[in-house]
């Protein structure tokens, strides 16, 4: 089979939509719960929607339906919990998410269904999905990101620093319900895509990556949107090409492109912060007399400069070259022979 | 004599922003602060002082809503507290902790963030709000690393961060939580130079401090508090004799007092710290 074929038919067709409306909404909730350290509230909320597929399973209604009345549920009970008692938070965190899952699992024994059908809500299953899901996919996708990047100022505001938003008159409360029950309907947006156990994975890993290049909070939100996409739609595409040789599922092949994504990011990440930290102004005590200690060692042969291959750090009016644990600054003396002073 | 100079009426005088009177704040259910009474006037310089758990802080987060009232009663502009809806005209500057997050935001964007006090949902900024915050930057020395991660900034620069968002906000009374704590002697002349330049506008600042430093100049008024009570509100006092008003009421200093005993379950409300 080409792949102009493979992209001709109509469950391809309908994948890639929802592959690229889900990698564009996840990370953009995904972000602000990464801003506020909760990165495992999707898992959460994940395994709490597991109840919500069961349920609908069992009353022969829709799962999706049923999934996303059960997370945006379990969002706000979160929400409550995390606002109630700071101090063991997590630990109630853990027991709703158990109890979510134990509760899917017992559900779905109950109602007759195999293990296998839960299976395609716990990993996903992109290619096999309805007209009626992708529309589904389509109308909540788009009301996550409409509210995510339109109300950017004031969610950035609450994420960043509660106390100072509350001072500003913002309804502080609102805005984080209004976060996880975003991160309920991405969850339920996402679960045909990568699956309820995998749906954390595309809310934090492309905002992972995209912060370890950004210094700002726009680019890493629009850097991890479009690391998203990139992301969900190369997975798909990737794994539908290999089923031809192999048994490859969508859901775990776009976790992995992401990471993968993560992978080839951090070393860069890690050494731009690392030379950011190393060029830090030395700091100008205002108090002290100027150093004018001379250093006692020869250093006939080299002569600092912009290029000398030495790191040069700003100090004050002048700057400091940093070598073998020393500061050397050029000072010039009565004289006007040059010699470097100890800063 | 001409007859038509009638005595005008005395205009009345602006209400004052911080007038609390009486206030009690309980914590967990203890009473921590008791019996407050502080107006602060316009144009005030004033500095709360204390050792540490002498509830200066929680004073200030009292007086900005952050923590409920147990008893009392609190205006600011003369408005009761739970009419206020104002809060264009209140700056806070909370201790540095807050100004990094998981993800990484570049100093302009916190700034910015200083101006949703006057901005609606879904409308993007405006030319005044853009010269607002680089009047606010600019007050605060970091006009050129407007564009760095806060994250990479020192400790001090951070809190001249947190200073510019609130001034963002062009707001007339100014609380600021420990600005100087933990912030080298640079940055705190560099702080000092910023809140100069405030005072010189206008602004009435209300400060916490567990030692001016820098900052002594400025002060018009301290006001010193010790376990929960003021002990002393007037004309600013040389560090060594705000240790000799504790210690003629209350004996030595002996650290941090610990009010709420933690006693927790999972599902229980954690002590509010």
């Amino acid at each position: 089979m080409t792949p102009t074929e493979l992209f001709s038919l109509p469950f391809m067709q309908r994948a890639l939509i929802a592959a690229v409306f889900t990698g564009l909404a996840a990370p953009a909730v995904g972000t602000y719960l990464v801003q506020r350290r909760l990165a495992l509230m999707g898992d959460g909320l994940g395994h709490v929607a597991v109840t919500g597929v069961a349920l609908g399973l069992l009353t022969g209604t829709s799962p999706t339906w049923t999934a996303v009345i059960v997370a945006v549920l379990g969002a706000a009970l979160i929400e409550l919990i995390r606002e109630r008692g700071h101090a063991n938070g997590d630990v109630a965190l853990a027991l709703l998410f158990y109890g979510g899952l134990a509760g899917g699992v017992l559900l779905t024994g109950l109602s007759g269904q195999s293990a296998t059908h839960l299976q395609e809500y716990l990993f996903g299953s992109i290619t096999t999905i309805a007209i009626s899901d992708v529309v589904v996919t389509m109308v909540l996708a788009a009301v996550v990101i409409a509210v995510g990047v339109g109300l950017a100022p004031q969610l950035f505001a609450v994420a960043q620093d509660q106390e100072f938003a509350k001072v500003s008159g913002l309804n502080v409360r609102a805005y984080n319900l209004l976060v996880a029950v975003l991160a309920a309907v991405s969850v339920t947006v996402a679960m045909r895509t990568v699956g309820l156990l995998l749906v954390s994975a595309l809310m934090v890993v492309p905002v992972a990556t995209s912060q370890q290049l950004a210094r700002s909070f726009r680019t890493t939100l629009l850097g991890a949107m479009v690391l998203g996409t990139f992301a969900s739609l190369g997975g798909l595409v990737i794994s539908a090409f290999a089923s031809f040789k192999a048994t490859v599922a969508p859901g775990p092949t776009i976790v992995l492109l992401a990471l993968a994504c993560f992978a080839v990011t951090w070393p860069i990440g890690t050494l731009l912060r690392r030379r950011r930290r190393l060029a830090t102004p030395f700091p100008v005590d205002p108090e002290a007399p100027p150093l004018h200690e001379a250093c006692d060692d020869d250093h006939q042969e080299h002569h600092h400069g912009p290029h000398c291959g030495h790191l040069a750090v700003e100090h004050g009016d002048h700057v400091d070259y940093v070598h073998d644990g020393h500061r050397h600054a050029v000072h010039v003396d009565q004289t006007g022979a040059p010699h470097y002073d100890e800063h | 004599m001409s007859v038509n100079t009638a005595p005008a009426a005395p205009a009345a005088p602006p209400a004052p922003p911080v007038a609390l009177s009486g206030g009690v704040v309980a914590i967990a259910g203890r009473p921590i602060l008791r019996g407050i009474n502080l107006t602060v006037e316009a144009g005030e310089f004033v500095a709360l002082m204390g050792a540490n758990g002498s509830g200066k802080s929680t004073l200030v987060r009292a007086l900005t809503g952050l923590r409920p009232l147990a008893g009392g009663h609190l205006e600011l502009f003369g408005t009761p507290f739970d009419d206020f809806e104002d809060w264009q005209r209140v700056g806070f500057v909370p201790q540095r902790a807050g100004a990094t997050a998981g993800v990484p935001a570049s100093v302009w964007e916190v700034v910015a963030s200083g101006r949703l006090t006057h901005r609606r949902l879904f409308r993007p900024l405006g030319r005044a709000d853009r010269a607002a915050i680089d009047d606010a930057l600019e007050v605060v020395g970091l006009a050129d690393r407007a564009h760095e991660g806060v994250a990479n900034l020192s400790g001090g620069q951070q809190q001249r961060t947190l200073i510019a968002r609130a001034l963002a906000g062009e707001p007339e009374l100014f609380f600021l939580d420990e600005p100087t704590a933990g912030v080298d002697l640079p940055n705190q002349y560099a702080l000092a130079d910023a809140l100069a330049r405030l005072k010189a506008r206008g602004a009435t600042i209300v400060l916490v401090a567990h030692e001016l430093g820098p900052l002594e100049p400025l002060v018009d008024r301290a006001v010193v508090m010790r376990d929960g009570r003021v002990v002393y509100d007037g004309s600013p006092l040389a560090q060594t004799e705000v240790h000799q008003v504790h210690a003629a009421h209350h004996g030595p200093e002996d650290g941090l007092v610990d009010h709420a005993p933690q006693v927790s379950a999972p599902f229980d409300a954690g002590r509010e710290d």
